[in-house]
């Protein structure tokens, strides 16, 4: 196996709770070093949200790989910078619509920067994965998973998850 | 990734330990709702604010082990220490009661939260700042999701303004602990790695004020009595019965993983 065969495999791997887009796709996969001749891959990956259970499973992916590869692997974990949804690539956008959850609606860089924001009940218009109306509402902030939140269509009336913004 | 360093600093870890510790207790206090929130969506919500918590809990109880000297993991610390050698606030140990007490708690909170968090992306400790940095954006949420919610109550039928006022004055007495400054947070604050808890009252109490006023809600009177000693190991009666929970497992069973 060539190394940007073990490369590609690593940046493959799908993400446990949405396995429609792999973990580079995510933005989850920060950096990822193969040393040739030690036959060795150093992985760096960060967390989408400080709690998200995916990260045990997704470390051991990674080892499982680099294994089947012929490769040892030393996996980090780093928080900082913090992983934001702006590092979501184009493509994993469109897989997530494909499988019927919203991609993040807007740009997220500077949301925490902005100071208080007025307390009001917020519109913004996101596009249901399914019939494509904006015609949508937020049925509860926090969905089945931290990174997602749940909203109805009223007019296809399909229930459908959003990957929130961070 | 630049090398942490592992030098011991006891009053630094004595400092980020309260922090663990408030993220841990509350961790396990907001688990407790699944199955008993007033809707489904309810007990989603609050275990995902928990889980946040939970993962903030680890990393900073992880940094905890480093400074300290002793090596603990994250593990030993939450499940291996006695009641005495836990810091965190009362206000996190309270017991779960009505769901209006709950997002009174989670308001005050994840405000208070939201700016030592914000404060704290310029720490001096690598880790601390990324910690920070990363937990800032889900603690925006819950401030924004119990904000909501008391709205909502304050300004919603008679019933639910009633309960929701007192819900306020039974917190009151829980809050004044959360900025309270001791010889940790004033080493920590000198040294650049911390902030002094004081220095986030106002802002905190602006916010949590802005809420109670649209809320239609009154602002509650300053208790006679209030919650302290929560950072120095002494705690109110419901913490017994909260590690009793959280850690029985885990010493039933040493050295067990699943």
């Amino acid at each position: 196996m060539t190394k940007s065969l073990v490369a590609q495999a690593i940046a493959d791997i799908p993400d446990p709770e949405v396995p429609v887009v792999t973990i580079e796709d995510l933005g989850i996969l920060r950096h990822l070093a193969v040393d040739e001749a030690r036959r060795h891959v150093v992985v760096e990956i960060t967390p989408t949200y400080s709690g998200c259970p995916a990260m045990g499973a997704i470390e051991r992916s990674i080892e499982h790989e680099a294994a089947a590869a012929g490769f040892s692997c030393e996996v980090r974990v780093r928080l900082s910078p913090a992983w934001t949804t702006d590092w979501m690539s184009e493509r994993g956008r469109e897989r997530l619509r494909e499988f019927g959850i919203a991609p993040p609606a807007v740009r997220a860089a500077g949301l925490a920067e902005g100071g208080p924001v007025a307390l009001t009940l917020q519109r913004r218009l996101v596009a249901c994965p399914q019939c494509g109306s904006t015609d949508t509402e937020e049925v509860a902030r926090f969905g089945s998973t931290s990174c997602k939140a749940l909203r109805r269509c009223r007019a296809c009336l399909e229930p459908f998850d959003e990957f929130k913004a961070i | 990734m630049a090398p942490v360093s592992r030098a011991v600093d006891s009053l630094a870890a004595q400092y980020i330990l309260g922090l663990g510790d408030d993220a841990l207790v509350y961790a396990q206090r907001l688990g407790e709702w699944i199955s008993h929130g007033p809707q489904i969506e309810e007990d989603m919500a609050l275990a995902n604010v928990g889980l946040d918590l939970l993962g903030q809990a680890r990393a900073l109880l992880g940094r905890v082990g480093e400074l300290d000297g002793t090596g603990r993991s994250e593990d030993d610390l939450a499940y291996f220490r006695d009641e005495r050698e836990f810091r965190n606030v009362h206000l996190v140990e309270q017991e779960r009661s009505g769901f209006g007490f709950e997002m009174a708690r989670l308001l005050w909170f994840a405000t208070y939260q939201r700016e030592l968090y914000a404060a704290l992306r310029a720490s001096t400790d690598e880790v601390l700042a990324g910690v920070a940095g990363k937990a800032l954006k889900e603690v925006d949420y819950h401030r924004d999701h119990a904000t909501q919610w008391v709205l909502r109550l304050g300004d919603g039928t008679q019933e639910s303004h009633a309960r929701m006022q007192e819900a306020l004055a039974a917190v009151q007495p829980y809050v004044a602990e959360l900025f309270e400054d001791d010889a940790a947070s004033a080493a920590a604050a000198d040294s650049g790695l911390g902030v002094l808890p004081s220095s986030l009252r106002p802002a905190t109490t602006a916010w949590v004020r802005g809420v109670v006023d649209q809320a239609t809600l009154a602002w509650p009177e300053e208790s006679r009595w209030r919650a302290r000693g929560g950072r120095d190991g002494v705690h109110s009666r419901p913490m017994g019965y909260l590690l009793a929970e959280m850690q029985h497992i885990a010493r039933s069973h040493p050295g067990a993983t699943w």
